[in-house]
């Protein structure tokens, strides 16, 4: 009487578990897919011009260049963007845990962070446009840098207040025991204990910062040249990919592959090097 | 933690003076006041923006959507802004049908995947999981936008279409009534993908809150796993899951660029699911370059653009509350 | 009827002959039980034989292996990641570790009594309905209801909850909580009853209560209990087993091992806690 395994319950749990290893192979392959595809097209039309010459002449009709302005463009507006949600992010998250912790306004505020972290790129890139609009700034790469700064501080903090959340109560507890302030543990302990994390909510919301085109659409314009001024337009990478793809040409075509290509490959940069350095860094800390 | 006033301080070694560099303790508790006063400002800025932007797209958008009637805009169906006609209907449908379809293919997969790894996976599977999540939520849009292109638009046009022609034809959401594969469809695939990483995650998350011995109390008595994830963990976690879905919703809604690139951007109410469609935000998108030159054109886009907002706070909200609940707030 | 929660365990009505032969045939049987977390080995070279309708106790010092021992009875220890069990388990001749065993059957007649009350989150009257449920073992929703009434007797919990049978279990003590789960898992008619550590949650006074439960059953389940209080052990134990480090160090009947150890080991542990 061991050894029915054919019973109703059987036979259903057995269906379950196929599907269940149907739908991991459909998300573990959706992930292979998307990067096999990306490679794929995007390998061929990928040179060294591409990554160290701006558009030429006649480049959206197939003649020479590269995406050179997209790249730099990009990196700027991530890096100011990144930049100025950390000087405000930093502080919200230490803040949080520091002061608020459970209270019932440390639960305002991260239910509107949350609310915050929901909102989509375009209405981040909407919103910068009237800003732009009210305070007579033109399309450029400041725009573009405020509106990301907007779209990564929900990240940024949310990812950080993870962190924090998790530092070892006694921790604290020591540092404070000693005589420390709470500013004190904060910016000593806190910081230095939650660095990993820290670093890797950075370089998360530089990562959505870099990839994200609804937002940089309305703000920071476009243009083919790289960018050497905040008040000018920029051009970045999602929407070099977007203008390519859109052209009638099979060449530029093939080169927004290339671009798509360059773009995923920063960003995986990034999301590896993210995990190497938090290990890195987790020298001083207390496990 | 009041800050002292002076006489305390005098017992250890006095406020001024000091003999080395090291900050006295009246002035490191006057840093911490001063700290706290400035960083809790910082703390308001979240709530400020959310009004903050509410409040600026409905200045923007006061002209078309605060004057005319709903039933010209956002249910209007005539959308032609040279004649002054903003009906936002087409593009509302669009948005949900996208939406929808998205939603219907996702919610299986994702609930299986995140049980398979809550209740069945090892821990090494679990640990070989968070990459392969995090690097399909890491891809931006317009790279999935691509994919879709190269992929996804050609197997809804070659492989679907056809399949769906031959068996599917009688009924008339399956009616396949273009040639090609640029369709409701093709962007419910791809938001889908996108959005699955997120819907897993937080599933996972509350799937994790079930005390293990709940788990151990179902199988003690001989039940299989999945009459303890039937009978025990998911009637535990039900409304968390819900919450988890309706997020994935509000975050599906909202998705731009990767759509707007497969979905056909046709301004008609779609009928079935091979249509071509116009979500909202490909509207808004799309069109940002001529908002100056068309009169009202602006308010209408920003209209549009408010719509999408106050319907994603609306989910949002309501399904962050409840998973705050269930979580205690921890969610990634 | 009976009222009172005394008699109802002498005329379960569905126990059926278990298939051993003789009552001295022990219940179950351990041979060359080996069980590793990982690398670290918990149990080495086990071998022992638990006698049929007794209360057999196993105890030692903490870390020794009781819990794994008793979860390799039930086949609970592979439920923990990284475990591997070498050996044999073999409840009334056949072995529950063989190949094409189904686990879910084995867990059916071997029940578990945990140490912390965990209630399903679900009424009174469906907790001890599950199991029932899961197994399909009775055709009519009365059958249920009789069956439900049943258990609770013979755990001592009818009077208390017959009022309210609908209220969820979690409004109940912990006291009361332990014996919800005791009707629970004897619901499912097992052979074997394990309990690991199942009164060190509770007060005294529900202590004792399930313990005079245990005591009670054991003219028809085959019962073993972990525990870590000597007092207990001595309590309850008809044959009793002492562990080290992993191994088992004696077994045999209480009167025998409490009074004349025959281990220098078994005589320290009894010395050092009395």
């Amino acid at each position: 009487m061991r050894r029915g395994r054919w019973e109703r319950r059987h036979v259903a749990e057995a269906l379950v578990k196929a599907m269940m290893y149907a739908s991991v192979a459909l998300v573990a392959g959706s992930l292979a897919l998307i990067l096999f595809t990306v490679v794929l097209r995007g390998l061929p039309a990928l040179s060294w011009e591409m990554v160290s010459k701006p558009p030429e002449g006649g480049y959206y009709m197939g003649k020479g260049g590269g995406v050179l302005n997209a790249i730099i463009g990009s990196l700027l507006l991530a890096s100011g963007g990144t930049l100025a949600a950390l000087i405000f992010g930093l502080p919200i998250a230490l803040y949080l845990e520091t002061y608020l912790g459970d209270s019932p306004w440390g639960r305002y505020v991260r239910l509107s962070l949350d609310v915050l972290w929901g909102i989509p790129s375009i209405v981040y890139g909407a919103f910068g446009f009237t800003l732009m609009l009210a305070i007579g700034l033109r399309a450029s790469l400041l725009a573009g840098i405020i509106v990301l700064a907007l779209l990564e501080l929900p990240i940024m903090v949310r990812a950080m207040d993870e962190v924090i959340r998790r530092m070892p109560v006694d921790l604290e507890q020591a540092a404070l025991a000693l005589g420390s302030t709470k500013l004190e543990v904060a910016m000593r302990i806190v910081t230095r204990q939650m660095m990993p994390g820290i670093i890797t909510a950075i370089l998360l919301a530089f990562g959505r910062g870099i990839g994200d085109a609804a937002s940089v659409l309305f703000t920071s314009g476009y243009t083919d040249r790289i960018t050497t001024s905040l008040l000018r337009p920029t051009a970045s990478l999602p929407l070099a990919v977007f203008f390519q793809l859109a052209s009638p040409f099979p060449e530029v075509q093939k080169r927004g592959y290339a671009s798509a290509l360059i773009l995923t490959v920063i960003v995986l940069v990034i999301s590896l090097g993210s995990r190497w350095i938090s290990g890195r860094v987790s020298r001083y800390t207390v496990k | 933690m009041e800050e002292q006033q002076g006489t305390e301080p005098a017992s250890f070694a006095g406020a001024e003076g000091r003999q080395d560099n090291r900050p006295s303790a009246l002035a490191r508790l006057r840093a911490d006041r001063n700290a706290r006063r400035s960083f809790s400002v910082v703390t308001l800025l979240p709530l400020f923006l959310i009004a903050v932007i509410t409040i600026a797209l409905i200045i923007r958008s006061w002209p078309v959507l605060g004057v005319k009637p709903l039933n010209e805009t956002v249910f209007g169906p005539a959308w032609k802004p040279q004649d002054g006609l903003f009906g936002f209907w087409p593009f509302v449908a669009g948005t949900g049908w996208v939406t929808v379809v998205g939603m219907g293919l996702a919610i299986v997969p994702c609930v299986l995947v995140s049980l398979y790894l809550s209740e069945y996976a090892r821990a090494a599977t679990r640990a070989m999981a968070k990459p392969i999540l995090d690097l399909l939520a890491a891809i931006p849009p317009v790279v999935y936008g691509v994919w879709g292109l190269l992929t996804v638009v050609p197997f809804v046009e070659d492989v679907l279409g056809p399949f769906a022609k031959r068996w599917l034809g009688a009924i008339p959401v399956f009616a396949v009534n273009q040639p090609t594969g640029f369709s409701i469809l093709a962007g419910g695939i791809v938001l889908a993908v996108m959005v699955a990483p997120l819907i897993i995650a937080v599933l996972y998350e509350i799937l994790d809150t079930v005390p293990e011995e709940l788990r151990h109390a179902s199988l003690a008595v001989g039940a299989t796993r999945w009459q303890t994830i039937r009978g025990v963990v998911i009637p535990k976690v039900l409304p968390g899951m819900i919450a988890g879905i309706v997020l994935g919703a509000s975050r599906a809604l909202g998705e731009t660029i990767a759509v707007l690139m497969v979905v056909g951007n046709v301004v008609q109410v779609p009928t079935s699911i091979f249509d071509a469609a116009y979500p909202l935000p490909a509207l808004i998108a799309n069109n940002y370059g001529d908002m100056m030159s068309i009169p009202l054109y602006d308010a209408a886009l920003l209209g549009g653009a408010l719509v999408l907002l106050v319907v994603i706070l609306i989910f949002n909200i309501l399904s962050t509350l409840v998973l705050q609940r269930l979580l205690g707030r921890q969610w990634t | 009827m009976n009222s009172g929660s005394q008699r109802s365990a002498s005329d379960v009505p569905t126990l059926k002959a278990r298939g051993s032969a003789t009552e001295t045939d022990p219940h179950i049987q351990v041979r060359n039980l080996n069980a590793f977390y990982g690398k670290v080995q918990a149990l080495a070279n086990v071998n022992l034989e638990i006698p049929k309708r007794q209360i057999t106790v196993i105890m030692g010092p903490s870390g020794c292996g009781k819990s794994t021992l008793l979860k390799t009875f039930n086949r609970f220890l592979e439920l923990t990641d990284g475990t591997k069990i070498l050996g044999e388990v073999l409840v009334d001749g056949q072995d529950i570790y063989a190949k094409g065993i189904d686990e879910t059957e084995v867990r059916k007649r071997v029940g578990l009594l945990a140490q912390r009350p965990s209630p399903l989150p679900m009424s009174i009257y469906d907790n001890v309905a599950y199991g029932m449920h899961v197994h399909r073992m009775k055709r009519s929703r009365q059958e249920y209801k009789d069956a439900v009434r049943h258990y609770l007797e013979i755990a001592g919990l009818w009077d208390e909850v017959r009022k309210r049978m609908h209220d969820p279990a979690t409004s109940l003590s912990i006291g009361q909580q332990q014996r919800l789960c005791l009707a629970r898992g004897l619901a499912v008619e097992p052979e074997i009853i394990l309990g690991d550590e199942p009164t060190s949650s509770l007060d005294p006074i529900s202590s004792l209560n399930i313990e005079s439960r245990l005591l009670d059953l054991k003219r028809v389940y085959t019962t073993v209990i972990v525990t870590h209080t000597l007092r207990q052990a001595k309590r309850l134990a008809d044959y009793v087993i002492y562990m080290y480090l992993g191994e088992v160090i004696e077994a045999g009947p209480a009167h025998e091992v409490f009074s004349h150890p025959k281990h220098e080991r078994t005589k320290a542990y009894l010395e050092g806690l009395v």
